[in-house]
């Protein structure tokens, strides 16, 4: 245990640059408390997960985040400047996917780029090229009835990155696909942190995948919903996605926060 | 269906009724059933005269004016209700009121209104195909996923782009659902309006042909009229269910 004692430093004592800041955020729905108080910091660069049971508000912080909903009070800075709703340097990545039924793979990943006013050959050269990177060369022109939700996934992750963002918000990203794929994108997604400059911010209810994919973990706790402990694992990244879940650290972190989430789940 | 082996063409059951029409017609047995050869043989003959295809001509312009306005008003004030919680307060009562009211009691009020002409048949039929249409629009609009709603606002999605590039299109196979009913609803409101109207078109040869007891003029021109309602439904049905495949897949 003296291994994840070190491991488990209070926020304030990390240096680090931030890319975005949560400060003070509360979220009322009439009398219902769904944020209170709440203060968070993500470094540059990174993944951050929010992590907790269901009904923490982790969805409710990304989505006030996206500028899709408003605080209550407090604010959120993205790049030092105030986020008053959507914008350029915030893309999202829903956990249903979102696509348009009714729209080609090319066309739903140009979507973003289509309401910025980008011309249509500039922004088929560029969806082409994210579909391509994402893994879907070949399938520029099938509807999205016709991919398997791991397909599916990839032109929301493709959507999201052709837009260039420096933020990605990702809404339980890979809840909505198989065991198999989801561990194939959590793989891709270290890579993904890795060579592209950006900064992730990640909701999920999975311990596993939160520290497997993590820089940097915000336990999120209920009722009333709050930041419990954040949580920077030190060293197993760097040791390869194949020895990563059977690292003591990794290993260690996942059952300390099982203790401290389990009295929370009913 | 298969009779004796042989795979029987769809609609082929109509010959059977086709010759009962006629048997009954040949009997005599009523004054008001002439056989089915005469009336089909009065139809070859009035399809070529002038009344009817001026008849004809007039009820297709009411019927395609009508509809345009149904469609052109209705879509975009369906969808609006569905976006507007205080639009869809303010309309959904009437709309539900003239849904299912009898409007052919509202034909006379039309008449003083807007006079005996053109102009009322068009509205007539209007108000039979909108309400169906605004509230399958609504309808669209109000299934649509809310995920695709946000996915719009936070890639910046201004409110024209969301309505002409998500709302039109996540309701589509809803929309073109209530303009098929519209449509055949049409169909309904021209006839009506033109038999209580009376001057212009086939509710003019209708008078005429019932007035003077040429049974055979009226029915051949019920023939036409039926057929063409027919006609028209089930190329709408075809429509949709090329431009629907999507939606199940949602």
């Amino acid at each position: 245990m003296s291994q994840t004692k070190e491991t488990i430093t209070p926020a304030a004592s990390t240096s680090f640059e931030s890319a975005v800041s949560a400060r003070n955020i509360s979220k009322n729905y009439g009398d219902v408390e769904a944020l209170r108080n709440m203060s968070l910091e993500f470094p540059r660069g990174q993944l951050t997960s929010l992590l907790g049971p269901s009904g923490c508000g982790k969805t409710t912080l990304l989505k006030i985040i996206a500028g899709l909903l408003k605080p209550t009070s407090g604010e959120v800075e993205v790049n030092g400047k105030k986020v008053t709703g959507p914008g350029p340097d915030r893309a999202f990545v829903f956990q249903d996917f979102a696509l348009l039924p009714w729209a080609t793979v090319l066309r739903n990943v140009a979507f973003g780029l289509e309401m910025r006013g980008v011309a249509t050959s500039e922004r088929e050269a560029r969806a082409e090229k994210y579909i391509k990177e994402v893994g879907l060369a070949g399938f520029e022109n099938a509807y999205p009835h016709e991919l398997s939700g791991g397909m599916r996934q990839r032109v929301g992750l493709a959507r999201a990155l052709a837009v260039d963002a420096q933020v990605l918000l990702m809404d339980e990203p890979f809840s909505a696909v198989d065991e198999q794929t989801r561990r194939k994108f959590q793989e891709d997604l270290l890579q993904l942190v890795q060579n592209e400059n950006k900064t992730f911010i990640f909701v999920t209810h999975s311990i596993e995948e939160a520290v497997y994919v993590s820089d940097q973990i915000a336990i999120l706790l209920p009722r009333p919903s709050r930041v419990s402990e954040i949580i920077r694992p030190s060293n197993f990244r760097s040791k390869g996605v194949d020895n990563i879940r059977r690292d003591p650290e990794y290993l260690d972190i996942v059952d300390e926060i099982w203790a401290s989430l389990r009295t929370y789940v009913e | 269906m298969i009779v004796f082996g042989y795979r029987l063409p769809g609609m082929s059951s109509l010959l059977l009724w086709g010759l009962l029409w006629e048997i009954v017609g040949q009997a005599g047995v009523t004054f008001f059933v002439p056989p089915l050869s005469t009336v089909l043989g009065t139809l070859f003959e009035i399809l070529g005269t002038a009344a009817f295809q001026k008849a004809l001509f007039e009820t297709a312009y009411a019927f395609f004016a009508g509809v345009f306005f149904a469609i052109v008003i209705g879509i975009p004030t369906g969808i609006l209700m569905g976006k507007s919680r205080l639009l869809d307060e303010l309309l959904l009562p009437w709309v539900n009121v003239f849904l299912s009211a009898p409007l052919t009691a509202l034909v006379p009020v039309l008449m003083v209104l807007f006079g005996f002409g053109m102009k009322s048949i068009i509205i007539t039929t209007t108000l039979f195909a909108i309400w169906i249409i605004i509230l399958n629009s609504r309808a669209g609009v109000r299934q649509i996923n809310r995920s695709l709603v946000e996915m719009a606002h936070s890639f910046g999605a201004s409110p024209t782009d969301a309505f002409f590039k998500i709302y039109f299109w996540a309701a589509l196979p809803e929309i073109l659902g209530g303009v098929r009913i519209g449509i055949i609803r049409a169909v309904k409101g021209v006839i009506i309006g033109q038999l209580l109207i009376s001057i212009v078109g086939f509710g003019a040869l209708f008078e005429l042909y019932s007035a003077n007891f040429l049974m055979g003029h009226f029915w051949a021109v019920l023939i036409v009229l039926f057929a063409l309602a027919f006609t028209i439904s089930e190329f709408l049905a075809y429509l949709e269910r090329r431009v629907s495949y999507y939606a199940a897949k949602r």
